[in-house]
């Protein structure tokens, strides 16, 4: 019997080829490619009065320029604004090339080509712009304030404002035994994947075709934005998304505006045109995260139970709006966790600041809504004197209780519905992981000796695998070699790997025969993309639909081939054979086959399957519901997203003299149903956990009042290196199979940075014994909190602040 | 007139190959390896030095080789991440980056690597880390703190950072 390979912790097959060099990344593309360089505004907020090329024109390998003047039909519109919402009261795009004023610093202005980009940035230099500058407006403050206006005709700055409401919140905090109110913030971080954006176009004249490469979470978006953009055909557009050096949700924005202009240009010259990111362009011109202003007000009872909620919060969205309201959506109702919060209101102002754009990064609006929660918990826990976990559990849906509506529409436009999980039993194990009960004593003894150490915890529930769908595709070659496909990109979560696990155990044959293919729409034009942890879910489920399609038509050509029941048969290692009878058997490869009727031989196998030979003669070749070949393509459409949960703890250590932060533990509970691959799984929850540990105490992007990013650079937003990160993470896993899909899975991709700023605030809150109201927090910005709080009894301070600590 | 017209001609072993090249004189050595000789291997993370995903070795000792111009490479010997191993042979760092799986999108693999094998040289010549407690020391091993340390110049956005510990662990003698 073959062993069952979902589950096993197996090596990825993606590894070899990436580990000698021979991963094949979009700018190790395209070598003979002209280069397109850009353009971009160096004012945050300007009208563009002038633009005059003439001294670009004498740059040698010149190939062309285009500004704003060069586009044309589609292409001289807005870019689309993705994801609509009627809260949206004032959507703003940008234009692939600025049309007469610029929003952010980075906006792309005019774009050249050229031989190398060497050539093409020194035309870029030579290019003259002339600008008005006008007054930008800059952080969640200034916006809401409104005494500039980004666009002219948002007023108020405000591009979306949104309430939702479960029961008379307001009422149920007024009639409450207790009640805080906490004003909390939190900064901008931003993906920044190690690779950048980058784009690869081919036109062929003669077909009148378009191919292109994309560094991209979604190739099949990009397609048909290119085509609509293009005035294309679907049909003669072609994506393809090589090796993806990273993503993190900053890849799902499309199109890029190079990801038009570099098919323009390369249609319009006749030649291959390749643009590839720079890393301060990165910085100041693909997208942040995270930037929010939040209000809390809360009503309990005395065991800590939550009688009413209200959220109010500020939204920096950025210049622009193209991914819609997705981030604060998903804030708004991810906020509430694994909790019942009684009655919940929640409203907030998604805000136009002279800005990068702020579109989803790992975590996507989670880490903001966790922190809220977190925060108003431990506040809870402290203004009564509970302990912080028992709080927790006091607000705890129970499993008894799933599926558990919340009343609130989701991200999808669909209920908030949870359809599985054990909170008690995820608490129940971090808490027997980290050594909850024996903390007081330990960190006592520890202050006894003048060391500052705290635990901190944090809860998060994640809604994972958001439709609409996947597909997926399975085929059986005639050598045995099995072809599958799925739509959806890969960017580094070893796709290839689980989905050959997958089929493999659908199908009964070897992972060494199953090659996997992602984000090629050549070989599956219906995807929507890598996002929100829902690869797995959709595409891994969309998969393992068709290999039992792929099945089903395996035994059936082989019952007929064999003379058997298809009932009789199973496939072992490759083999169809019947039950019982492993000497009568046939190979995959001969079942595929029989499965397609030729008129022409071409070897001794195809031999057997001309029409001469096969099938019943008083039937036509190919049955009237059947089709030639032994493939199998289907889809995966959820009816709601699934819930994976997950419970983080941490131990640091603050330094009483330099307030450096120390973390001494890292501790993970998870719950992302059935595991496909443990070690993908936990590779998952490292990186999630690196990217907390810095957006938790060293990411933050520093705008001055003109709207200049101060730090749009490796040595200046600091992110961890491993010097930096926990020298372990400590991980213990609970399988809550989801029941809405056939495998059991739950998204796993942004499970480790969700609770991170919430559970690095509890502890050093914890450590300090003063509230932490503000994220991420360096050594000096705690510093300065201890200067503040000096003289106060810190111990026994609230967290309840009327106004953020900074 | 642009700048491109001030060129150089020289020679650099790669891989134990003798190369002849001819590149405008601001060509950087990691543009001279990815677009001049069709290694694409080391990676461009950030092009100023800050994230070693474009890490090789030139005379054995690793360079950010977007901080390094070609030109002045002349008479040297590089070796780049094609020149370690290959998918049958893997380096036996690179077969302990799959054991430990080191590596997620594979971006800052290659120059993961080089740092590696790199490393491992220079603690085997006794040379010392800021984390090293006896400077004097003729060999140094390589413990945790030594290979933060040491590897504390290559970026994984990944965070394939415990992982990347691990399996550079398990090859440090
Ligand atoms: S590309 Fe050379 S150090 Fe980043
Ligand atoms: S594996 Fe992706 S950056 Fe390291």
């Amino acid at each position: 019997m073959t062993s069952r390979m979902v589950g096993q912790p197996v090596n990825r097959v993606e590894d070899p080829r990436l580990l000698v060099g021979a991963g094949r990344f979009l700018d190790d593309l395209g070598q003979d490619a002209a280069e397109l360089a850009v353009l971009r505004s160096p004012h945050a907020h300007a009208r563009i009065t002038d633009i005059d090329v003439t001294a670009a024109l004498e740059v040698q390998g010149l190939l062309a320029i285009y500004t704003y003047e060069d586009l044309s039909g589609p292409l001289a519109d807005p870019l689309p604004l993705l994801i609509p919402h009627p809260a949206i009261c004032a959507g703003r795009t940008q234009y692939a090339l600025a049309r007469d004023e610029v929003n952010y610093v980075g906006e792309a202005i005019a774009v050249v080509v050229a031989e190398n980009r060497y050539l093409a940035e020194d035309a870029v230099e030579r290019i003259v712009v002339s600008y008005r500058p006008l007054p930008p407006v800059v952080g969640v403050q200034a916006a809401r304030a409104a005494e500039h206006l980004v666009h002219e005709d948002a007023p108020g700055n405000v591009a979306a404002h949104f309430v939702q409401e479960v029961g008379d919140a307001a009422a149920a905090i007024a009639a409450a035994p207790f009640r805080l109110e906490l004003e909390l913030a939190i900064e901008r971080s931003a993906s920044t994947p190690l690779e950048g954006r980058g784009v690869l176009a081919q036109w062929d004249s003669d077909s009148q075709r378009l191919r292109m490469w994309t560094s991209t979470q979604t190739s099949t978006g990009v397609r048909a934005a290119v085509a609509a953009k293009l005035g294309l055909d679907l049909g003669r557009v072609e994506v393809i998304t090589p090796d993806v050096g990273g993503g993190f949700g900053v890849k799902i924005v499309h199109p890029w505006p190079e990801e038009v202009l570099v098919p323009m240009a390369a249609r319009a010259l006749g030649r291959p045109v390749k643009f590839t990111e720079d890393r301060r362009e990165h910085f100041i011109s693909a997208a942040h995260e995270r930037g929010q202003l939040q209000h809390i007000e809360v009503g309990f009872d005395a065991t800590g139970r939550i009688l009413g909620l209200s959220v109010r919060f500020w939204h920096d969205n950025g210049a622009y709006l193209p991914y819609g309201l997705i981030v604060p959506i998903i804030t708004s109702t991810q906020l509430l966790g694994p909790y019942k919060p009684g009655a919940y209101r929640v409203e907030f102002d998604s805000l136009y600041t002279n800005t990068v754009i702020v579109t989803p990064y790992r975590g996507a609006g989670r880490p903001q809504g966790v922190y809220a929660m977190e925060r108003t918990l431990d506040a809870i826990a402290g203004e009564l004197g509970l302990d912080r976990s028992v709080v927790r559990a006091t607000n705890f849906i129970q499993p008894s209780e799933m599926p558990y509506d919340h009343g609130l529409i989701f991200q999808d436009g669909r209920p908030l519905v949870y359809d599985s999980g054990d909170f008690p039993a995820s608490l129940a194990k971090l808490k027997a992981l980290v050594g909850w009960d024996d903390w007081p004593a330990y960190q006592a003894a520890a202050r006894a000796q003048g060391r500052q150490v705290g635990l901190g915890l944090a809860c998060y529930v994640e809604g994972t695998g958001v439709g609409p769908y996947e597909g997926g595709h399975v085929q059986i070659e005639t050598s045995g070699r099995i072809k599958v496909a799925t739509g959806l990109t890969s960017q580094g979560q070893g796709h290839q790997t689980a989905f050959a696990q997958i089929v493999a155990d659908e199908l009964g044959v070897s992972m060494d025969d199953i090659e996997v293919v992602t984000g090629d729409t050549r070989r599956f034009p219906y995807a929507v993309g890598t996002f929100a942890s829902r690869a797995a879910v959709t595409s891994g489920s969309a998969i393992a639909l068709a290999a039992r399609m792929v099945r089903r038509k395996i035994l059936k050509v082989a019952a007929d081939a064999l003379e058997a029941d298809p009932e009789d048969l199973e496939i072992v290692e490759g083999m169809v054979r019947v039950k019982g009878a492993p000497g009568v058997a046939m190979a995959l490869g001969t079942v595929a086959v029989l499965s397609n009727p030729l008129r022409y031989a071409f070897d001794e196998a195809s031999k057997a399957a001309t029409q001469f030979v096969v099938g019943d003669s008083d039937l036509p070749p190919v049955n009237e519901d059947d089709e030639p070949g032994l493939e199998g393509r289907d889809y995966y459409s959820p009816l709601r997203s699934t819930f994976a949960n997950g419970m983080h703890a941490v131990i640091v250590e603050t330094d009483p003299e330099t307030a450096e932060i120390k973390i001494l533990r890292y501790c993970v509970v998870h719950d992302c149903g059935t595991l496909i691959n443990p070690l993908i799984v936990e590779g998952q929850v490292h990186g999630g956990v690196a990217q907390g540990v810095g957006g938790a105490l060293y990411e933050r992007l520093v705008y001055d009042d003109a709207g200049q990013l101060q730090n749009a650079s490796f040595m200046d937003f600091l992110m961890p290196y491993v010097s930096e990160v926990p020298e372990s993470i400590e991980i213990d896993h609970l399988e809550t199979p989801s029941p809405l899909n056939p495998l059991g899975i739950k998204g796993a991709g942004e499970a480790g940075v969700i609770p991170s700023a919430a559970v690095f605030a509890s502890a050093i809150s914890d450590a300090e014994g003063f509230a932490i109201t503000a994220m991420p927090i360096s050594p000096s910005d705690l510093f300065e909190l201890r200067r503040r709080h000096a003289g106060t009894d810190r111990h026994n301070e609230s967290i309840a602040k009327k106004e953020p600590t900074r | 007139m642009t700048s491109s017209s001030l060129s150089s001609s020289f020679t650099v072993t790669v891989n134990g190959e003798p190369q002849l090249l001819d590149l405008d004189n601001r060509t950087t050595l990691l543009d001279a390896l990815r677009e001049h000789l069709d290694l694409t291997g080391a990676k461009k993370g950030c092009d100023h030095g800050q994230c070693g995903a474009c890490t090789v070795l030139l005379d054995g000792r690793r360079v950010n080789s977007c901080l390094v111009l070609a030109v002045a490479t002349q008479g040297h010997s590089i070796t780049t991440i094609e020149g370690l191993g290959t998918a049958e042979r893997l380096h036996p760092i690179q077969q302990a980056f799959i054991d430990h799986d080191g590596l997620q999108c594979g971006y800052c693999t290659p120059g993961q690597i080089c740092s590696a094998v790199g490393a491992l040289d220079e603690a085997d010549r006794g040379w010392p880390s800021a984390a090293t407690a006896d400077v004097g020391a003729e060999k140094i091993t390589l413990d945790d703190s030594e290979i933060r340390e040491r590897m504390s110049g290559n970026l994984c956005r990944c965070g394939a950072y415990v992982n990347i510990l691990a399996a550079i662990n398990a090859v440090s003698p």
